[in-house]
């Protein structure tokens, strides 16, 4: 179970924009009837989105009353997963994978890249209060380890040295190439491969 | 070694790109309507005889799980639910399906839904896979233009419609129950069972869940017809399986091979061999991190299936090994899945809830040898408290792995935890008296 608190400082209002407004009534209309609150879920990715990606009470409290739900479950659906930001992260938000598969390939030396570039401590803005990071739990690609994740993207196949270089264009504002960075292709064996040669080839 | 034309998943490394057109070439989408036409009964007996059991861990025979969707729908409309929401550390075989081969997903959705007749989809992925999960949203756009499902999906003359529904990084909701309450809104924790979901599940409907791959071999079993995926294998473990080999190797990859393939081929072959040559081998875990690690003398002539690893008191489970060899710290290895676990218990069974953070705390202490000699006996007696205590199948998942690593390496631990144990045993003292309040010579 993870410990989450919400942040001190919380702005008054939350409202959904109009661009907003119109993806989440998309989303109901997924759900069969009366069964709005299917979509909490999906309107609190909204609102972390809108938010700069992290939920105030505000935006719960204005959810519960467009779902017409009360409000405590939506405050227990945000506290529950560990995706929902419920304080300020950085524009850019690291997440290190350290699960096992991660760890015997070496994720702690881009836990220690972070520590360098970005905080001392996890879930702390930088310098610059541009990027955070934190260590989370297997973010699925193990094939790929050691893997962080900024914002929506993979980056693969990472060592001290690339994680290093990944987080200083970051802090530049720019936005690196995701995927693999020993450049092979998503899951295959590196020059390794036994399967599939003719399509490869074709 | 699996001859390429008897592999299924033909772009899982995307040499031939993921949209329709290409995967109408590879056989996707052709006369699908011929297959619905044969009927329901012939499609669940199909896969019944092909011995296709679930990919998603648990193994559960699939024609099986169909079969028990109600033959007549009533009031309430059946669901079909795909499970996408891969979490098990090791395994990530449904991510290179969701980004690389969409449309054998969508087109065994539609089966699926036909066999269980079931208007609705709900494709669960987890919310980190966004990316993923944007690739199966135009896959499904190409559908729906294409006609293929909707209305009168690809003229089978079945409606269907398949939605997307993002998880937000919650282990435990890869669990099918606490699945369903997740879609319903509600905090992922899992329901008792019975009833099953296959008769109350989604907004109390009957609904069939499924593992993204179980679904997406499904389209190919019946072209190719249930004999010839039967073939494949040994009896009651058929077919052919992803396996993602991780960790201590020269070459991670995902790769489809056959089931009861020897461990050692998949990393000698596949995977170029462990780092550090096959006698710098210590341990591997078979299938995903709740499995039991299997230490190297049994590696030799391991076979990967679901009933030659239960042999072995492991199991197949999802089938992501994560080999781990002689450099690295076994006991530090699994305080982290231990730690992993404790993270992601749901906090609704007190046994898991508690005894998680249990099992990491101990394990912590014992990769730093600060343990006492008769915590190990105290940390195996914890693990049989959790598995078997709780509603769902996680207090089984986060004990085994410690079991295993006890079984195994219990020689290991106990040579770096040598201390004399804090407070002398009593005999007198009730068994749940906490000991360590006690009286150091009471």
């Amino acid at each position: 179970m993870s410990l989450k608190k919400p942040a001190k400082d919380q702005p008054e209002n939350f409202e959904f924009t109009s661009s907003s407004l119109e993806e989440a009534k998309n989303i109901i209309a997924k759900y069969p009837e009366g069964k709005q609150q299917s979509a909490v879920m999906a309107l609190l990715y909204i609102a972390q989105r809108q938010n700069d990606n992290w939920i105030p009470l505000a935006a719960m409290k204005y959810i519960a009353k467009f779902l017409d739900m009360p409000y405590i479950k939506v405050y227990e659906v945000a506290t529950f997963y560990s995706m929902y930001n419920l304080s300020p992260v950085g524009k850019y938000f690291i997440q290190v994978c350290t699960t096992t598969p991660c760890m015997i390939r070496g994720a702690n030396k881009l836990v220690e890249a972070c520590k360098e570039k970005i905080s001392e401590n996890e879930s702390e803005l930088s310098k610059d209060k541009t990027c955070s990071w934190m260590e989370v739990e297997c973010l699925g690609a193990c094939v790929n380890a050691p893997m962080m994740q900024i914002n929506d993207n993979y980056y693969e196949d990472l060592d001290k040295e690339k994680t290093l270089k990944i987080l200083e264009s970051l802090l530049k504002g720019e936005t690196p190439k995701p995927g693999s960075y020993r450049g092979r292709i998503n899951n295959e064996p590196e020059n390794n491969r036994k399967t599939l040669l003719d399509l490869k080839n074709a | 070694m699996l001859k390429d034309q008897d592999r299924i998943f033909k772009n899982l490394y995307n040499d031939l790109g993921s949209d329709i057109t290409s995967s109408q070439k590879r056989g996707d989408w052709v006369n699908t309507k011929d297959l619905t036409n044969k009927g329901r009964d012939w499609i669940i007996n199909e896969i019944k005889n092909s011995q296709l059991r679930g990919r998603g861990g648990a193994g559960f025979p699939t024609g099986l799980k169909w079969s028990f969707a109600p033959k007549e729908v009533g009031s309430r409309p059946h669901y079909l639910v795909i499970n996408a929401d891969e979490s098990e550390p090791g395994t990530c075989k449904d991510r290179d399906l969701l980004r690389f081969e969409p449309h054998k997903l969508i087109e065994g959705c539609l089966i699926a839904s036909f066999a269980v007749q079931a208007h609705a989809c709900y494709i669960y992925i987890r919310g980190e896979y966004f990316i993923e999960g944007q690739k199966l949203q135009a896959a499904i756009d190409e559908a729906y233009d294409k006609n293929l499902i909707g209305k009168n999906a690809a003229g089978t003359g079945w409606d269907l419609d398949i939605y997307i529904h993002y998880g937000a990084g919650a282990y435990i909701c890869g669990e099918e129950t606490a699945l369903l309450e997740s879609i319903e809104g509600k905090k992922g924790q899992p329901r008792l069972k019975p009833p099953f979901p296959a008769l109350i599940g989604l907004y109390g409907c009957p609904t069939i869940i499924n593992n993204v791959e179980t679904i997406a071999v499904v389209p190919t079993i019946l072209r190719k017809g249930s004999k010839w995926f039967s073939s494949l294998g040994r009896e009651k473990n058929t077919g052919t399986k992803i396996f993602c080999i991780s960790g201590n190797v020269n070459n991670p990859c995902n790769v489809e091979e056959e089931m009861n393939i020897p461990l050692k081929e998949l990393i000698e072959i596949h995977a170029g061999g462990v780092i550090g040559g096959w006698d710098n081998l210590q341990a591997v875990i078979p299938g995903g991190s709740s499995m039991p690690l299997i230490p190297k003398e049994k590696c030799e002539t391991l076979t990967m299936d679901f009933d030659s690893l239960m042999a072995e008191k492991s199991g197949l489970g999802t089938a992501g090994v994560v080999v781990i060899n002689k450099d690295q710290d076994i006991i530090k290895c699994m305080a982290r899945i231990a730690r992993f676990y404790k993270h992601e218990s749901c906090g609704q069974c007190t046994p898991c809830r508690e005894g998680t953070g249990w099992m990491w705390r101990m394990l912590e202490r014992m990769s730093k040898g600060e343990a006492t000699r008769d915590e190990v006996d105290m940390l195996g007696d914890v693990t049989n408290q959790i598995a078997g205590h709780t509603i769902c199948a996680f207090g089984e998942g986060s004990s085994w792995p410690v079991q295993g690593l006890l079984r195994h390496f219990k020689k290991e631990i106990k040579e770096r935890n040598k201390f004399d144990p804090i407070v002398k045993e009593n005999k007198n003292i009730p068994y749940l008296v906490d000991q360590h309040l006690l009286d150091k010579n009471a």
